[in-house]
């Protein structure tokens, strides 16, 4: 219990990641909040990574962390890009309204 | 040790928390604000392990550049009001129980996995990078991302590039009626265009049609 590990760690990254997909489902008004469900998930990746990298010693873990990050940011700026233009055009970015596809 | 433990359960509690409240509150804004406690308090955790140089370009990208980028989006749209009220959508709302089922069994399986794994037993000979405890992190971060992954660096800041330049094509806008300087028309303009000498007869004056 008071001894930290790895476990811990990965439970609260898995704990993280499981909000993040609970977000995607189930939000239904607002796409801003799905790429924030996305960023959540994207976090809880990096933990994995940087604690398995502090515990097992090696540093290459941290190092993808870093990529990780980048791509990352890069997503958020297009994703967040696309969502203006979806806006400008249709004048809404709620989800239930989002069909143009009828998928 | 406890004290590490203490502030490692205080750290989480708030991480989780606060990603709830970024899936379940009402207003964007709010989303946006537990998002930067978010990548605040994982940021700490990560600074706890050792891992200094990522926790702090965390805390530079996400709450300093992502962050407000969100936060900037959300002003300009206009959305902060709409109710994110998932609960009671009307009518149709089958699949909240089938996407709760599935997150729910995702979560399982993620526990099941963490506490059923085993290290490879020949995991020591094949480390890429050790840690040398000599250094500090960064500076054997920045050993190692400047030699050995150079390329993966370099394609990165690729990547990061084409982000730039897509997100501004996507979003330009060129505008009819708006008066914009025109490079090639300013340069091209020749003398017998922009000039004309007129013989100016006596107590006439001279009608100039522009």
């Amino acid at each position: 219990m008071f001894s930290i590990g790895l476990g811990h760690y990965l439970t609260l990254a898995a704990i993280i990641f499981t909000i993040g997909i609970v977000g995607i489902f189930l939000n239904r008004k607002n796409i801003i909040v799905i790429l924030m469900s996305i960023e959540l998930i994207l976090l809880a990746v990096n933990i994995n990574l940087v604690s398995f990298s502090i515990f097992i010693n090696d540093l290459s873990g941290q190092v993808f962390t870093l990529f990780i990050l980048t791509v990352a940011a890069a997503e958020a700026a297009i994703g967040l890009a696309i969502i203006v233009v979806y806006y400008r055009n249709s004048g809404t970015i709620r989800v239930e309204e989002i069909d143009k596809l009828k998928g | 040790m406890i004290a590490h433990a203490i502030v490692f359960y205080i750290f989480s509690l708030i991480a989780i928390v606060s990603a709830i409240m970024v899936t379940v509150s009402k207003n964007t804004v709010n989303s946006v604000f537990f998002l930067i406690l978010d990548f605040i308090s994982i940021s700490c955790l990560f600074i706890m392990i050792g891992a200094e140089f990522l926790g702090m370009i965390m805390l530079i990208v996400y709450v300093g550049a992502v962050a407000v980028l969100f936060l900037f989006v959300v002003m300009m749209l206009n959305v902060a009001q709409q109710k994110n009220e998932w609960f009671n959508s009307s009518g149709r709302s089958s699949h909240i129980p089938v996407g709760l089922l599935v997150s729910i069994i995702i979560f399982f399986e993620l526990i099941i996995v963490i506490g059923g794994w085993k290290y490879k037993p020949d995991l020591l000979d094949s480390i890429a990078i050790e840690i040398n405890t000599d250094l500090t992190n960064t500076q054997s971060l920045g050993s190692v991302i400047y030699t050995d992954y150079i390329h993966l660096f370099q394609l990165s800041g690729m990547v990061l590039l084409v982000a730039m330049i897509g997100a501004i094509v996507l979003t330009f806008r060129q505008r009819s009626g708006v008066k914009r300087q025109s490079y090639f028309k300013q340069i091209s303009r020749d003398r017998k265009d922009g000039i004309e000498l007129v013989d100016v007869e006596n107590n006439k004056g001279v009608k100039i049609d522009v």
